[in-house]
Order: C-alpha cells, then structure tokens, then sequence
C-alpha cells in the first residue's frame, strides 16, 4: 500500500479499503523503522499529522473530490510551516518557527494533504549531495553507502523508501531532478514563476522554483494542480491560466519530434548511463516519436553563469541572517559588529559561506561588469539555444545526471560537486519546465532520464514523460529496504 | 585569477564574515577555484546582449496602494533573539 501513487490510494481512501488515519500511521511507523539509517526528515509531526489525517477522514466522508485529500506528503524543510519548525537544514534556523504558512504548505492544507514531517537538504538548497546539511547528510535507499542526490536529497530518498505517498522540493539549478535521478523516482521543476515562492526560503530569487516528488508524471500532475497558479504575494508568480496538468497525460506521442543535444551526450558521460538513456530514448521510437540531434552550443558556459547569478543573488537573500529579527544568534557579542560577523559564521556552514563570499565578490565594486553582468549575458545566450532549438523540436531529453548516485564522501572539491549540474543548471537559467525520470538501472542503481520543454509547456511535458511510464515500469522500481509492510 | 588572504578578509568583511587566520588560505584557494570556473565565460564575446535578469524579461507587477498586511508586531517578535517594548535589541552601538 505504501508504494502506492496518489491516484491508487485515493481511490482505496474513497472506497474505504484505508482511512488517511490508517494511512498515515502506516507512513508514521515507517518513518520510525526507517528513518534513523535514511535521515531523510528532519522533523517528524505525528499529532499534526493525525489531527490532519482524521480531519480528511471525515471532508472524505463528505465527499471532498481533490485527489490529494488524506494523502501523507512531505515537505522540504524549506517551506515555512506555522507551528512546524522550518530550518533550511542549517543552524542559522535550527530553532525556526515560521509565524505563517507557505503558499505552497497553504495549498496543500486546503486540499486536504497530510503533513508527515519536514525534510532534510543542503544547507539552504546549496549542494548536490545533501552533505552539506547541518542535521547530517542523507542516505539513498538503493545503497546507504550513497548520496541521495540534493538539494531535495530528504524529499527524494523519502519517496522512493516509501516513507510518504509525495513530497515537495524546490530546483535552483537541478536540486528536484538530479535526487529524483539518483533515488529512481519522479522529479518535476516546473517553469520560472508557475508556482508561489511566497514562504519558501530563498537561495537564488531568479532560479528558484517549487515542485513535485513524486512516484510517476500521473502523481506529478495531480500535485501540479494543487501546487501551481497566481499568487499576488510573490511578484514573479505569473498570472498564466493553470490548465488541468492530468488532461493531456494519456495523448499519443505519434508524430513527437525528441532533441538530443550532441552536448549532453559528450565526454564526461559515464558509458552505461548514457546506454540505459538511449535504451530508453528507443521506447519513444517505439510510440511514435522521432530523434533529432540537436546542439546547445552555449551549455558549457551555464555553470559559469549560475555560479555568479546564484551566489550573487544568495549573498543579497542571505544578508538577512544577521541575529536581530529571528534565527541564531552568537553568545555575549562585544559589539554589533561582532554579533553580525560571529552570528553569520557560527551560524553558516562551509559551503554556504563560500557562495556567500564568490557572490559578495561578484557584486564588489568594480567587478559587476566584469562578472554579474557578463554571467547575465550569457544567460541570455543559453536561454536563446533552447528558444532556437524549440524551433525544431518538441522536447529535448538526455542524461539527468553524467553518473549514479555516487558514494558519500567522494566529491569534497566544491568545483567537481558544481560540476554535477551540467545537464540540468541550463533549464534554471532559461527558466524553462523539465522533469528527471526512472529510465534505467546501472550496476543495482538507479539512472534518470531528463526531459525538457518549451516555457510553460507542463501539460505537454508531463504527457510524454507519463506514456513512457505506461509502457516502461522503471519508476515502479524500489529498493530493498527492511520494513514491516509493503 | 587567483585571490590571496587580504582579498579574502576584505571580501569577508564586505559580508560580515569571520574567517579564522588558519582558514584563510584554504578559502582563498577553494574561492579561487571557483573562480577559475566562473572566468570561463570571459572567452565569450558578448559585447551588445543584452543582459538576462529574468527569463521571461518579465517587469515588477503594480497593484492598487491599499494596506493588504495587517499589524502582526507581537506574532513576529516572538521568535526574535530579544526585544523589548516592541523594539529589537542589538548590543549597544554609541558608547
């Protein structure tokens, strides 16, 4: 019951097979099995969760029709919780307690979902392998040995151990579909400004964007359709018509013209991953659709760009740590100057205080031109290869990741850990919808599928990558992990 | 380019960050790095592009000058380190 997707367990919850209550102690006493090796949640909220789940039981009762009603999520530990500590997986926030809710949390609450708890992440969404969490890094179900991929390392690993029927990240530059990749599940980063980021704590405004874990593109949609829409308290929300995401999933492929960029199938891209992906790509074939090589000339310079857009955008968002207003502050500061500078450092972790320091540099006097100003310049040409590109093609796909989930402890040189984003970190630049897929498995671990689309073309995205579900059973693929009931 | 250790405090100080005198050239190094990454784009010739801020060019969104917040002072002053009378209390600034 447990691996179930949303669609099966809300039909089980009207036909009376379960109650939410059922439901939700049965993720409850999973999380108790499971947790302390996978450390996937940093903040377990049993009462909340079956005060949530009995309330559903009777909207349910009354024939509350959202899909999502009595469904058990969980939520990554970035999202503001009233009443629920959110601490961003860093000291700074150790003992933060949002006085609201986020849209994102609002949505899902007025629908009917169940909070389980708050999931682990990198320290403020900065990393690739969830290490650089202060509550300690995650372990991926397929090899404990291994990351689970980050920054919604937490949020992955508790999907695909089935430690809750959905949960939600957030994608800077491929922290939703590079842990979907390595945790064999479904990752969905949905276009620049179609969800509320009113409440999610910000890394990196212009990157930024909430979205879907899920076990298939059929539960990424339904949680499209809580999750996304006009929000007028974030200015970026765009006031765009939310279509119906499930409507189109089950239209034909025949006549879908795929792009491959010659760019994500180069040097660097481990030799079976790349195997399993074209396997894969051949299943399109199969329904219709064609393969077109496609180039992104300008893909090599998008880590360059992120790594001046991001930092400089997280030394400004992240400027608001300081040990006045809420959150860590330092013991018997000397002056404010003091308390501002020990706050910030004992309150930071490594990496954060890297980005933090490139991004203060990048924005110093005398070097905007020479770095935000270039990085956003070629931002421009990146995002203008996929406007060219969508000239020719429908959808473009490839590697969500060069490799497997790889061990932990394995990358400590920050440049080789940046490096990890080369397929994904393009799409946050051009702002553009792309989902990581189950595709394949390499050596017992799992290899995600990336597909990208044009702007705001979710419906469509989700359509292919659901068709490849129905004939392929990859994303019902699960570790084998000791537990009490499957 | 590379950064040395006074570049690094300055940074640091610039970001109200302490960096510890036996970590600093470890984080010049590592920031240096990165740098070494980022300078990649200076190949590029991009004289007249025009710069990307947002993706979709998009511009900031104006509503009517109505009060849409209410006063939720005491709510949010709760999670503060220390307040007092409705102020935020920092170490003293003017000796």
């Amino acid at each position: 019951m447990l691996a179930n997707t949303i669609a099966e367990l809300a039909r089980s919850l009207r036909k009376g097979e379960i109650s939410s209550v059922e439901l939700t102690r049965a993720y409850l006493d999973r999380i108790g099995q499971l947790n302390n090796e996978l450390n996937a949640f940093i903040t377990i909220c049993e009462d909340q969760a079956l005060a949530q789940a009995g309330a559903a039981d009777q909207r349910l009762a009354d024939g509350d029709p959202s899909p999502v009603c009595g469904i058990p999520l969980a939520h990554k530990d970035i999202f503001c919780t009233r009443d629920i500590t959110t601490t961003c997986g860093s000291k700074m926030l150790a003992n933060f307690v949002s006085p609201y809710d986020a849209t994102v949390v609002e949505r899902f609450n007025a629908a009917g979902a169940v909070t389980l708890g708050k999931t682990n992440m990198d320290e403020f969404a900065m990393g690739s392998s969830n290490e650089t969490s202060y509550f300690g890094p995650v372990k991926n179900p397929w090899d404990p040995a291994r990351v689970p991929g980050g920054s919604s390392g937490g949020s992955a690993a508790a999907v695909a151990a089935d430690l809750c029927a959905m949960a939600t990240g957030t994608d800077t530059g491929g922290s939703i579909r590079q842990p979907a990749a390595f945790c064999g599940i479904t990752g969905f980063k949905p276009s620049y400004g179609r969800i509320s980021r009113w409440g999610m704590i910000a890394f990196a405004s212009s990157l930024d964007q909430a979205g879907p874990l899920s076990k298939s593109a059929e539960d990424a949609a339904i949680m499209m359709n809580v999750m996304a829409g006009l929000d007028p308290r974030d200015s970026t929300s765009v006031d765009l018509d939310v279509p119906d995401y499930t409507a189109e999933l089950d239209n034909s492929l025949q006549g879908l013209r795929i792009g491959l960029p010659r760019q994500h199938f180069a040097e660097g891209l481990n030799a079976d991953v790349e195997q399993q992906v074209r396997d894969a790509l051949a299943e399109y074939e199969k329904l219709g659709a064609t393969l077109v090589d496609i180039d992104l000339p300008n893909n090599h310079l998008s880590v360059s760009s992120y790594y001046v857009v991001a930092p400089a955008e997280a030394s400004a968002n992240l400027s608001r740590y300081d040990g006045v207003r809420y959150g860590y502050r330092c013991d018997n500061p000397a002056d404010l100057e003091d308390m501002y500078k020990r706050t910030r450092s004992e309150g930071f972790g490594d990496e954060v205080k890297r980005r933090i320091l490139v991004g203060t540099y990048a924005l110093s006097a005398g070097f905007y031109e020479a770095y935000y100003r270039k990085a956003q310049q070629i931002r421009r040409l990146v995002r203008q290869d996929f406007l060219d590109a969508f000239k020719e093609v429908d959808v473009i796909a490839g590697p969500t990741s060069p490799h497997v989930a790889f061990k932990l402890g394995a990358k400590s040189d920050p440049v080789a850990m940046y490096l990890e984003d080369i397929y994904t970190i393009a799409v946050n630049l051009a702002g553009l919808p792309g989902v990581s897929i189950p595709a394949g498995m390499s050596n017992g671990l799992p290899v995600g599928m990336h597909l990208v689309a044009g702007d705001f073309q979710e419906a469509r995205l989700l359509n292919v990558a659901h068709q490849f579900q129905q004939h392929t059973d990859w994303h019902t693929r699960r570790p084998a992990l000791q537990s009490g009931e499957g | 380019m590379a950064l040395d250790k006074s570049e690094v405090e300055k940074i640091a100080q610039l970001a109200r960050l302490h960096v510890d005198e036996a970590e600093a050239g470890e984080v010049a190094q590592r920031i240096s790095d990165i740098l070494e990454l980022i300078n990649k784009m200076q190949a590029v010739d991009t004289g007249a592009i025009e710069p990307l801020s947002h993706p979709l060019d998009a511009v900031q969104r104006l509503r009517d000058d109505e009060v849409t917040a209410t006063n939720q002072r005491d709510r949010l002053q709760t999670i503060a380190p220390a307040t007092e009378a409705g102020l935020y209390l920092v170490p003293k600034v003017i000796e």
